[in-house]
């Protein structure tokens, strides 16, 4: 029996999106669901009820009918008290929840006997990026964020050179470079501002750039980032470090943008009082982290202030701000979740809790509560770079020495060394010893000068060891023409001709080998 | 000049050599390094010459010699191309090679040479001729066959005869027969036939191990070769009791033979599995054990290449024996300087085995002009793949084969590789959709960021630049 997915409407005051779209209904009933709407859920996301119903859902006017028949509930805000009283026993609800905030609202709903999937919890792997709803909610609200601080802004944010006089560019500074951030770098350079941006992750500055945008560091280290690419707690030096270089900014800035925050704890507190009186008359403050106590200190929930000559925009409702943008891309990571949960395209969910993303997203599971999950296995983001070194067997880097031998085969090879010196010395004559101990240090004097070749020069190395290697041409020097005593019995003429040969041979190589040296070393230029 | 000041000659030279070597750490005291080898060179010649070994009755015969091989040497260093450079080098090995074999000869049939020398002392002295002759004769046939391979006038594809491993151990029985023949010889006609006969097995075997090698193994022969050279000297030194040849054949054997050893770590390979050859023919049908990658390739023209490159920030050129082979190297100049003028961080990406010597692209684009500082070492430039908007390949292959990471029955498995595919885009520049050297269909082609440019290197860059600058 296919199960029916129920979208009630969003109760809370000012949700202004729906937990899916008709494009949606269309694709969960291809995978053999039932679809249930509530009338006018999607109004206020201008999606008509006459929408929902050509693409195949059926309308219920009843929210209280609405919860009691279906399986599966699909939400955007958190289900309230009294959701979660008319719900039937053994729901599957799927909806952000909060869980590390709301943990009354989790035991209840295990009392209900529930399954609760939270799209909060989706686990931050490469695989679970299309199922990411707060990514999807963070690029509108960072998007939105730029359009609310222009529309608070009193001029323009491209520069304009107009008959009627000079328009300088605005300067927008953002702080924190995740989704939200890089979103609203987009827009805001997209719009012509000049953009800077700061995060305590060093690798997102690259990102930065990419969208446009300068950034901005601060001089102190310590690596910032935490599990799963997200951002973590700093220390208190490199805390005051940044609320420098915060204070130098919001001197010059025109417009910020803070979208700082770390999962599971308060926002940190960025923008100080004292910040913002010190910024322009007309300036513009949108804090993005509001819903979590802001990242300014001035800032009211849910409300736009002006303090100081400076507008505070403290929406927590952005992305509903842009219903059906973000009703859309909502109900498809929803989609993409339902696909996760019913690989058989059969109408039932399965919540397959060896499956990492099921598992990180559930946090009710008939009835248990199985909040927080075990850690994630991949991060998004690299992982810190010794332990990415170590990882990869890599090729050593040139003249890097490699890894101390075991110690057996050290002493083997020892060994073996010590046997065959003793051999030389208990068998060669003196006059040996002395070559062969001139021999083997210039090995080694050799292999360690070697080392220090860069490879870019290996071929000129190749050619220059080639030209010394003509140093052979002694052996056939002292052969033409030895002082003898006596030359009674020496084939002279063979001797001379062979060595007189060697030397024209060899001094092909001399010259030729030293100046083709030289040619290639003419080349190299930085 | 007396003994003590030759001596003291030859310790300078030897100084300056190593110094020569060292200097070869940068390019900035490189060519200090060069200079350091001559004036090294031209002490110990002159040093020589003028020492209480040579009467002067030689100085003719010396001056003569000396003119005609520095007017060859000099002629064949300024016309070569810079694309020739690995077979020059080849060749150049190959004349040491030759002096040792003859300078032996010379010894042995000089009784003054060997005067004085009874017991243990002459059986060494026998034996370092022996041995000096032997790597001489070996890296003489070697560098010929190398010379052939690198300049196409043979097969660059590895001979294997049958049985050939057999037959290199008997060749290697009868050089030691020969040896015990040689030394236990009473008079030097006597020893003179097994001196001949095993320099022609060293010469056939020199030629059989070349010819057994793949093209795409020539810098581990090249390089080995130029170690061979080094130890053909060092021999001659102790057969002539010349403690600067001892040094400098060490300096120049150790310096091949740790280049060989970087070669064969850069392909992951075992360099006896080199020196026994025969990569790429066992795979001569494309990929018997791995898998074969499937999909479609897309091409890509001149024209929309140089779209990409203009929209790129960050471009990483990865080279490859396609660009010698088609003297790409001065259009890529041009692409380059046009894209840095334009801002974009242009940059390449060496791997060790590019080419056909060790150093062989760097050499090429050092002619071309690139600055050498844009020039990055494969292990450098690895992890900026993923920060890269196209990677160009420009004739190679093997060297950025996904298969060598990914497949773990690929026979180059393990084998590290430039990682192309993980740039957003990359464009091969190839001929045709033929494997390379190793024989090994490269799943790089069908990967969706990756596009294919089809034609001759030259040309299509020509086009590239023409586009890029319309």
């Amino acid at each position: 029996m296919a199960q029916l997915i129920g979208v009630p409407r969003e109760i809370e005051a000012g949700e202004k999106r729906v937990a899916t779209v008709p494009d949606v209904v269309e694709k969960l009933i291809k995978l053999g669901f039932r679809v249930a709407v509530q009338s006018g859920a999607g109004d206020a996301a201008n999606f008509a009820d006459d929408a929902y119903r050509a693409a195949g859902a059926e309308i219920v006017e009843d929210a209280a009918r609405l919860w009691a028949s279906a399986d599966i509930v699909f939400k955007v805000r958190a289900p309230s008290a009294a959701e979660v009283d008319r719900m039937r026993a053994g729901t599957t609800v799927v909806s952000f929840l909060w869980p590390a905030q709301n943990p009354q609202l989790l035991e209840a709903l295990a009392a209900r006997k529930a399954t609760v999937l939270a799209m909060d919890s989706v686990p931050r792997i490469s695989r679970a990026q299309k199922l990411d709803a707060l990514s999807s909610m963070a690029n509108i609200a960072g998007y939105r964020a730029v359009i609310e601080a222009a529309h608070a802004f009193g001029r323009f944010f491209t520069g304009q050179i107009t008959a009627a006089g000079k328009v300088p560019p605005a300067k927008v500074f953002i702080i924190g470079a995740g989704v939200a951030g890089l979103a609203a770098i987009g827009a805001a350079s997209g719009l012509g501002a000049i953009v800077r941006a700061n995060d305590t992750r060093p690798e997102v500055a690259d990102q930065i750039k990419s969208l446009g945008g300068e950034f901005v560091p601060v001089e102190y280290v310590e690596e910032g980032s935490g599990v799963g690419g997200y951002a973590k707690v700093m220390s208190e030096g490199f805390q005051k470090a940044q609320r420098e270089v915060f204070a130098r900014q919001a001197k010059e800035v025109d417009v910020i943008i803070t979208t700082a925050l770390i999962p599971g704890k308060p926002a940190p507190r960025l923008i100080t009082a004292d910040m913002v009186r010190s910024m322009r008359p007309g300036s513009v403050i949108v804090d993005l982290a509001s819903e979590q106590g802001g990242n300014c200190e001035l800032t009211e929930p849910g409300q736009v202030t002006v303090k100081h000559g400076v507008t505070i925009i403290g929406y927590t409702d952005l992305p509903s701000r842009l219903a059906k943008q973000s009703s859309t891309l909502y109900a498809t990571n929803l989609l993409r979740l339902t696909e996760e949960l019913c690989k058989g395209k059969d109408g039932v969910i399965n919540v397959n809790m060896d499956d990492e993303v099921i598992r990180g997203t559930t946090v009710v599971r008939e009835g248990a509560i199985t909040w927080p999950p075990p850690p994630p296995k991949l991060s998004a983001a690299p992982a810190p770079k010794p332990a990415a070194k170590q990882a990869l067997p890599a090729p050593k880097g040139h003249g890097a020495a490699s890894a101390p031998a075991s110690a057996k085969a050290t002493a083997i090879v020892f060994l073996f060394a010590a046997a065959l010196f003793w051999f030389i010395g208990a068998n060669a004559p003196a006059a040996f010893i002395g070559h062969f101990t001139v021999f083997v240090l210039a090995c080694f004097v050799g292999y360690m000068v070697i080392w220090n070749v860069t490879p870019a020069l290996h071929t000129p190395l190749m050619s220059v060891t080639n030209a010394i290697s003509s140093i052979i041409a002694i052996g056939a020097l002292v052969q033409v023409a030895p002082p003898l005593t006596d030359a009674a019995g020496r084939p002279t003429a063979w001797i001379v001709g062979l060595a007189v040969l060697s030397i024209a041979l060899v001094a092909i190589n001399m010259f030729g080998g030293f100046a083709v040296t030289q040619r290639m070393l003419q080349m190299f230029r930085k | 000049m007396s003994a003590t000041l030759l001596t003291v000659s030859y310790l300078g030279a030897a100084i300056l050599f190593i110094l020569s070597l060292g200097g070869l750490s940068n390019p900035e005291s490189s060519r200090r390094g060069n200079l350091y080898g001559m004036i090294g060179m031209a002490i110990a010649v002159l040093a020589t010459v003028l020492g209480p070994q040579v009467t002067k009755a030689g100085y003719p015969w010396i001056i003569g010699a000396m003119a005609v091989g520095a007017a060859i040497g000099v002629y064949a260093a300024r016309v070569v191309k810079m694309t020739q450079m690995p077979e020059l080098v080849a060749l150049m090995h190959s004349l040491v090679g030759l002096a040792a074999v003859l300078v032996g000869f010379a010894n042995y049939i000089d009784p003054a040479a060997s005067a004085g020398f009874k017991g243990a002392e002459k059986t060494i002295h026998e034996v370092e001729i022996y041995i000096g002759v032997l790597i001489g004769a070996v890296t003489f046939s070697g560098s010929i066959i190398a010379f052939g391979k690198l300049s196409a006038k043979i097969s660059g594809r590895p001979l294997l005869l049958p049985a050939r491993h057999w037959i290199n151990l008997a060749g290697l029985l009868t050089v030691i027969w020969c040896g015990g023949w040689f030394i236990n010889s009473h008079s030097i006609p006597e020893g003179m036939k097994p001196l001949v006969v095993m320099t022609a097995i060293a010469l056939l075997f020199g030629i059989h191990m070349v010819m057994a090698i793949g093209g795409a193994d020539m810098p581990v022969v090249v390089s080995m070769l130029n170690s061979y050279s080094g130890w053909a000297a060092a021999a001659t030194g102790f057969m002539l009791s010349n403690d600067l040849l001892i040094v400098t054949g060490a300096l120049v054997g150790s310096s091949g033979a740790i280049l060989s050893y970087i070669m064969c770590r850069a392909m992951n390979r075992n360099f006896v599995a080199v020196i026994a050859g025969g990569f790429g023919t066992e795979g001569g049908k494309p990929v018997a054990a791995g898998a074969q990658p499937a999909g479609e390739v897309n091409p890509i023209s001149a024209t929309e290449t140089a779209d990409l490159l203009r929209a790129a920030k960050n471009v990483i050129i990865v080279p490859g024996y396609g660009m010698a082979v088609a003297q790409a190297q001065h259009t890529v100049y041009e692409i380059t300087k046009h894209l840095r003028d334009k801002g974009v961080n242009v940059r390449f990406g060496i791997h060790p085995v590019a080419g056909r010597m060790p150093g062989h692209m760097n050499v090429l684009l050092a002619e071309a002009k690139v600055p050498y500082d844009i020039v990055m070492e494969m292990d450098e430039i690895n992890s900026d793949f993923p920060d890269t908007d196209v990677a160009m390949v420009i004739g190679a292959n093997d060297i950025v084969n996904p298969a060598a990471q990914e497949d773990p029955n690929s026979p180059i498995a393990g084998m590290p590789v430039l990682e192309v595919w993980k740039g957003k885009n990359s464009i091969v520049m190839k001929r045709s959709m033929a494997s390379g050297y190793a024989g090994i269909d490269n799943p790089l082609f069908y990967k969706e960021n990756n596009r294919m440019l089809f034609g001759d290197a030259k040309k299509m860059l020509d086009e590239v630049l023409v586009a890029l600058k319309a």
